[in-house]
């Protein structure tokens, strides 16, 4: 039991500590339900591991990479937003997902709300590993995407390659969607690269700031996520979600302290 | 073209051609090093395109030689700092081995002040001058400039003309200015380049005066010949 604890918090750190992270992009990006949305298009992935006797991991990763480069292909070259792009896709891959799941429902109640509890030290040991290479890939790419984001010609006039920038920063997302699924479920962890990120940007004056909160505010909900759901026995991806709402109502507060005292 | 035959910059018969519509045609221009020019057409005349196709970021035909190994700087018309919590430090450290105190004290802000200061709250002139201050971080040989005063009063206009022409007079730096300023253009600048998806005129700045060449970069296009 305190094993499966261990390894819980383990993953929950990496996995909320490198969502945040990546998260505070996407919160500057605007793309805040990009996250969210692309999480459910792993869902037929997950159901076809399910289906074939493979890890459902695997199978929600494939997809999630898979729809990502065609995501950003389409994207280049329709010209539409991610946003939108990834809007189309999202409920199709839902509608898509449940249908492979017909009535396997214990299978579909843990991809769409995870099952952190069920969690190896390999997995562990694995999603740390993983959270590394994401925190140090986004922050090798994120002077480039500020940069483009401030003005893409502004970038592209120094030679950065802007759109390979957004490919590898998807690719990112994917990546990280696909291990926080086993956190939260496919439903729920869109929020770990989204609010942890909105907190930390409320009360963030500049990006030295905002990036680290955005991590620490990602790995602190997902502790106290796995601790209240294991002492009140109860499914972890709703609590690491109030956890993360909390921390965000407890940023507004401050800042607004800030304001009433400045 | 190189730079012992006397240009910096010789522009011949370029033309850009994007999605079967020609944005650029039979632009031709030649400029000597240290040469402030001023860039002006009509809304739509390609003036911002010319940049890109100087900063080779899109597909074109024609020539463009520069008469030296060049560097540029570029400082766009337009950028999006308001939703983004980015520090004048944290921006400027974005190029290597930046001289962040040099490039602040050669487009005359003071360091003290600005430094921790996000972009998103700068005035307009100041943010323009962050950015000339950005593009001037690794010695560029010319400086591409899209609408330097772009949301900056009158008086602030003025003055970051006036630190152009002595930011030139100090380092020889080659400027082309995209401008709808008539005054600051005759004021300030030593060529002029008239464009209108052809170069409509090139010559001196001060003929911008002349409401006859006023009519013919602004009024109906004729192009001239190469």
């Amino acid at each position: 039991m305190i094993d499966t604890v261990i390894y819980s918090l383990i993953v929950g750190i990496a996995v909320g500590f490198s969502a945040g992270y990546l998260g505070s992009i996407m919160v500057l990006e605007k793309m805040a339900l990009v996250g969210d949305a692309l999480s459910h298009v792993a869902l037929p992935g997950l159901a076809l591991g399910v289906l074939l006797g493979f890890n459902p991991l695997i199978g929600g990763f494939v997809f999630l990479f898979v729809s990502a480069v065609l995501i950003w292909y389409l994207g280049r070259v329709t010209k539409l937003s991610f946003e939108t792009l990834v809007g189309a896709a999202f409920t199709l891959a839902l509608a898509i997902g449940i249908l492979l799941y017909g009535n396997r429902l214990d299978a579909l109640e843990a991809a769409l709300f995870g099952d952190i509890t069920n969690v190896s030290l390999t997995y562990s040991v694995f999603s740390v590993i993983i959270a590394i290479i994401i925190v140090l890939l986004t922050h090798f790419i994120y002077r480039n995407i500020v940069l483009s984001l401030i003005s893409e010609e502004l970038a592209r006039s120094k030679g950065i390659n802007t759109a390979l920038a957004n490919l590898l920063y998807l690719l990112l997302v994917s990546v990280t969607v696909a291990v926080g699924i086993q956190v939260t479920g496919t439903l729920l962890v869109g929020f770990l690269v989204v609010t942890p990120a909105a907190a930390a940007r409320i009360i963030s004056g500049n990006l030295s700031r905002y990036l680290p909160l955005s991590a620490i505010f990602g790995a602190v909900s997902a502790i106290s996520g796995v601790l209240l759901s294991t002492s009140l026995n109860i499914l972890p991806g709703p609590m690491i979600v109030i956890s993360g709402v909390a921390i965000f109502v407890a940023a507004l507060l401050y800042r607004w302290r800030k304001k009433i005292m400045a | 073209m190189t730079e012992s035959n006397g240009y910096f910059l010789k522009v011949s018969n370029l033309k850009v051609q994007l999605q079967n519509e020609t944005i650029l045609e039979n632009v031709n221009f030649s400029i000597k090093k240290g040469t402030m020019l001023a860039i002006v057409g009509p809304n739509g005349a390609g003036k911002t395109m010319l940049f890109r196709t100087l900063l080779n970021l899109v597909p074109h035909t024609g020539k463009i030689e520069w008469g030296e190994k060049v560097k540029i700087g570029y400082v766009p018309q337009n950028v999006s700092v308001k939703d983004i919590p980015i520090s004048v430090r944290e921006f400027l450290s974005y190029r290597k081995g930046a001289d962040i105190e040099g490039a602040l004290e050669a487009v005359k802000l003071d360091q003290h002040y600005v430094m921790r200061k996000t972009l998103s709250v700068l005035s307009g002139g100041q943010l323009r001058r962050v950015l000339i201050a950005w593009a001037l971080i690794d010695n560029p040989s010319v400086l591409l400039f899209d609408e330097p005063t772009v949301g900056i009063d009158i008086g602030g206009e003025e003055s970051i003309f006036a630190m152009l022409k002595d930011l030139k007079q100090k380092s020889n730096i080659t400027l082309l200015l995209i401008t709808h300023d008539i005054h600051l253009v005759r004021e300030y600048t030593d060529q002029l380049l008239g464009l209108n998806k052809c170069t409509t005129f090139f010559g001196n700045s001060q003929q911008i005066a002349e409401p006859a060449l006023q009519q013919k970069i602004y009024g109906e296009t004729v192009c001239l010949a190469p």
